[in-house]
């Protein structure tokens, strides 16, 4: 059965605590147990908390896919891209050097690729995947487009991001604020810039509030 | 004869912490599970649904449980690796006698052998020095049944009013300034309240880290609208998306909280017409605040003036709000005072007992709430009986089936019993669910008069870091070994169920106490079959108490999930029996209760709330030239309390593996330190050395450090003990530290494991 059509991905990294909970619940799935499939980053810790999770985004035309020599990467009908297959990766690591999203990992001892498969193995029999279900601050949600219309009136799933000269759809939807609503989240506009943390948008603190404090 | 046996290392490598990672049946891909048991978590007050996979008598792993309505299936990285303390290698499977022959310090010792020499000590402590010389301490992750059972032991079998618990470093604060203001301690809403508030105030409670699923509540009320304000001297997560960020210097809460008011008041942000009917109190209130002007609050709270300013418009306007505290404000030698002055800002506006107008402070332990209202509370009987009080002296001794006059009056907090400890007072200790020697402030001392105790035993699933100057260890049970209820951060009562049989010798902790009692052969009250058994004494015990639980069954609980105390059997107006659905939400107007018995909705003869004087006054500890920067602690998401458990699990371990001295750059520059440097951090007390954190996330005049380490990596060897002087709360939050970098790598780095103390 596949993941029924209805149901979405949305990472909201407004949301995000930093809690690793999406993280240590992923090696708890059944098809990599102990192995944790996605990871967290800190944007930039020494400025601010804001942190991300990072989990597979699920392209429509998966950039890790089209670099495979081996052809071993496959996204189903209903648009997950799944783990490479065993038989056929060669290790290489096209993939994660290629993914724009910093997704898959080479697990070496393995000799194989592997990645975040939206928790097919609970998504295709109608459960939310691990880490959506567990994640206490719900920037993981997984549900309805109405659901998260209704209960989220103060940002808009995204799902174009733009790397350079290329426009990547996907499966999985990024939250972003209402009011600057961008045809597509550009990616690496932001790649020079210091101190990202303090300039996100949605109320961040956008002034120093220690400043006035000598030591 | 509580000195360590042989080297703490010694001890260290026979009994850990050692970490666990999944083996065996937890990472086997294929298995069926025997079962899944619906129960909660083993960690903090929020109290999250989870299911137990269950596969021969051992926990292989976890399902979240989507339907319990707190946290529907969510969990945080606690929750889902707390099935990992199961099946470990540091689980104690027999008792043991201290021995210093012993390479690991301990010899396993029979059970019934290691009960039988613990009431031999018992009996010979309390005829040679009198019963008064015994103490017990327990602890605020036991069952309600437990803490229940824990102080009819000390007070029916041991006759010792020396009883205390671990809650007094955690919830006293909150607890005296709820029945001071409101005469009822508990959450005064559900948290679904919290959903749809205009304004929330979260003052000295770092959410996201220490009650993570109550995040999602906020960020839901946020999406709806909320304004959120947020006290805090550092930017936690809940604070990076906050509307407004009040930067309070550590220990200046009730300063903050009485210039806020006074703002209110000038501004006329004040509901008269509930004030004048709801409330007394608020002229002296009103008068003492008139001094904390603008500036002078400024000054004192280190919170710029157009900030305070803000507050008081956000709150003073909102039309709904939710006000939340925690160990921030509670942890502090004027804690009652800080609660009493976040409790007059709720007052004043009178929004409280209706919908998306609440009120709580945030338990911290799984049974922060439950643990301190029936009877381990050095001056509590239970149903939150007060141990003074002739009346309900009878009661319990009633219900006891003792003479009231063998009833021991009010013994002392758990600090006072360490200081009667090195005094020579007590000489005898037994403690459950607490490890003072991480977890007490100064923590040095307790080791000292630990040395002192004639006779120490200690029940325990893994040997704690105090448990290793015991001369008797029991193994008690883990949390999915037994049954029984807790109530968490709502004040909702929930059943923990149990999953697998306790391995090897240990055994249920009601019936290691139950086998003392024997042992000593005062059964007396002692002989219950079960926590069920204990539970119904318990209903009988508390009804008619401020926290009356006595409409409340297990199986109420289980169909219900959960059922709000208070809870009577029999209606207070008529005394006819009742099916009462409980209370979620308290104060509610026209709501009846037994105290105000219809004069009003709050627990008091005239029905009315009290509003308090919260006067400030500084520190114990100020700053100074020698210790020029302010010190406080607190948690991270991934390790709890003392670490007993979480640093014995691998995956959490990894996730923070080892304290941190958390600086800001400008203070880190003055320092010549760097970011991961190693860094000394002293105090008139200790002396620890950690590496650098260097944010911009803390004030710059402040240093934080996380206290779930032992030994050399403790932050309560820095911390001071002083208390504040009502409810005995240490001052975790504020001390005078000096902070340098330090010479080289300490000692204890090619000793210990990250994990290790």
């Amino acid at each position: 059965m596949p993941v029924p059509e209805h149901f979405e991905f949305f990472i909201d990294p407004n949301r995000c605590i930093g809690c690793q909970s999406c993280v240590q619940a992923c090696g708890e799935c059944d098809t990599h147990k102990g192995t944790p499939m996605i990871h967290l980053e800190f944007v930039d810790r020494a400025e601010s908390v804001q942190t991300v999770p990072v989990v597979c985004m699920h392209c429509d035309t998966p950039t890790c896919a089209e670099v495979c020599p081996a052809d071993a990467i496959k996204r189903t009908e209903d648009g997950v891209v799944q783990t490479a297959r065993k038989p056929r990766c060669i290790a290489c690591g096209n993939c994660v050097q290629a993914c724009p999203f910093g997704v898959p990992k080479l697990d070496i001892e393995k000799q194989l690729m592997m990645k975040c498969d939206m928790c097919y193995d609970r998504t295709s029999v109608g459960k939310k995947p691990m880490c959506a279900t567990v994640c206490p601050s719900q920037a993981l949600f997984f549900g309805t487009r109405e659901q998260i219309e209704a209960m989220r009136p103060r940002s808009k799933p995204m799902n174009q991001f733009k790397f350079g000269g290329q426009t990547i759809r996907t499966k999985v939807n990024m939250m972003v604020p209402i009011d600057v609503m961008p045809r597509y989240v550009d990616v690496t506009a932001a790649m020079d810039d210091r101190s990202a943390g303090k300039r996100l948008s949605l109320n961040v603190i956008n002034e120093d509030p220690f400043a006035e404090i000598e030591v | 004869m509580a000195t360590l046996p042989v080297k703490e290392l010694q001890i260290i490598d026979a009994f850990g912490p050692h970490v666990s990672r999944m083996a065996g049946p937890q990472l086997n891909t294929n298995i069926e599970p025997d079962k899944l048991v619906k129960t909660h978590c083993c960690f903090c007050g929020q109290q999250c649904g989870i299911q137990l996979k269950v596969k021969e008598n051992a926990v292989i792993g976890f399902e979240p449980w989507e339907e319990f309505p707190f946290n529907r299936g969510m969990l945080c990285p606690k929750g889902v690796k707390r099935y990992l303390q199961g099946s470990h290698p540091d689980r104690l499977l027999t008792a043991f006698t201290r021995d210093p022959s012993s390479p690991s310090g301990f010899r396993a010792m029979g059970y019934e052998e290691a009960v039988k020499k613990v009431a031999g000590e018992i009996q010979r402590i309390q005829s040679t020095y009198g019963n008064k010389a015994f103490g017990v301490l327990g602890g605020a992750s036991l069952t309600t049944e437990k803490t229940y059972l824990l102080g009819k032991f000390a007070r029916v079998t041991l006759q010792t009013p020396y009883i205390d618990y671990n809650g007094r470093l955690c919830m006293v604060s909150a607890g005296v300034g709820n029945k001071k203001a409101f005469g009822i301690d508990r959450a005064a809403n559900p948290w679904q309240d919290i959903i749809g508030a205009d304004a929330i105030w979260i003052a000295g409670a770092n959410v996201a880290e220490c009650s993570p699923i109550t995040t999602n509540y906020i960020w839901q009320a946020r999406e709806q609208g909320a304004k959120v304000i947020v006290q805090d001297p550092r930017i936690t997560p809940i604070a990076r998306t906050c509307d407004l960020f009040l930067p309070v210097k550590p220990g200046r809460d009730a300063a903050l909280f009485a210039g806020v008011l006074n703002l209110m008041i000038q501004n006329n942000w004040i509901d008269r017409e509930f004030v004048e009917k709801n409330t007394v109190g608020f002229q002296q209130v009103a008068d003492y605040c008139k001094q904390w002007t603008l500036k002078k609050t400024a000054d004192e709270t280190g919170v710029p003036a157009r900030s305070l300013e803000k507050a008081a418009e956000l709150w003073g306007t909102a039309k709904t709000s939710f006000m939340m505290h925690a160990r921030g404000i509670e942890h502090s030698t004027h804690g009652v005072q800080n609660v009493l002055g976040a409790i007059n800002l709720v007052l004043a506006t009178g929004r409280i007992g209706r919908k998306n107008c609440g009120y709580a402070t945030i338990v911290g332990q799984a049974n922060g709430q439950g643990g301190r209202e029936h009877g381990q509370k050095c001056d509590q009987l239970p149903g939150w009986r007060e141990i003074t009080n002739p009346e309900h002296r009878k009661y319990i001794a009633d219900v006891w089936k003792i003479n009231e006059a063998d009833l021991p009056g009010p013994g002392v907090d758990c600090l006072e019993m360490f200081r009667k400890i090195d005094a020579g007072e007590i000489k005898g200790l037994l403690s459950i669910c607490f490890n003072p020697k991480v977890s007490l402030p100064d923590n040095q001392v307790v080791q000292r008069a630990l040395e002192k105790l004639e006779f120490y035993v200690a029940i325990d699933f893994f040997l704690n870091d105090t448990a290793r100057h015991a001369d008797i260890v029991l193994p008690g049970s883990l949390h999915e070994e037994d049954e029984g209820i807790v109530t968490q951060v709502e004040g909702r009562v929930i059943k923990i169920n149990k999953a697998v049989d306790c391995p090897g010798e240990a055994k249920e902790d009601w019936k290691i106490i139950q086998d003392i009692a024997a042992a000593l052969d005062r059964p007396h009250g002692m002989t219950f079959t079960g926590p069920k058994a204990i539970f119904e004494e318990l209903r009988i015990a508390s009804k008619g108490g401020v926290a009356d639980y006595s409409g409340i069954t297990w199986e109420k609980i289980e169909a219900d999930y959960g059922i709000f105390w208070p809870c009577p059997s029999h209606d207070y107006k008529t005394g006819e029996p009742i099916d009462h659905p409980g209370t979620p939400r308290l104060f509610v107007e026209g709501s009846y209760n037994p105290v105000a018995k219809g004069n009003g909705p709050f627990y008091f003869p005239d029905g009315k709330a009290r509003f308090n004087v919260a006067a400030y006054s500084p520190p114990a500890e100020e700053i100074c030239a020698e210790y020029p920067v302010i010190l406080t602690t607190g948690r991270v998401v991934s390790q709890f309390l003392s670490g007993t458990q979480t640093r014995r699990i691998g995956p959490l371990v990894d996730q923070y593996p080892e304290p941190k001295i958390e600086i800001h750059p400008k203070l880190a520059a003055k320092l010549g330190i760097v970011d991961g440097d190693w860094t000394l951090a002293e105090t008139r007390r200790g002396a620890i050395t950690l590496r650098a954190m260097v944010v911009t996330t803390i004030r710059p005049d402040t240093a934080f450090v996380p206290y779930h380490w032992a030994g050399p990596k403790s932050a309560n060897r820095l911390t001071i003990s002083a208390q504040d002087p009502i409810s005995k709360i240490p001052e975790y939050k504020v001390c005078a530290v000096r902070i340098s970098k330090a010479p080289g790598e300490p000692a204890y780095v090619k000793e210990l494991e990250p994990q290790q103390g």
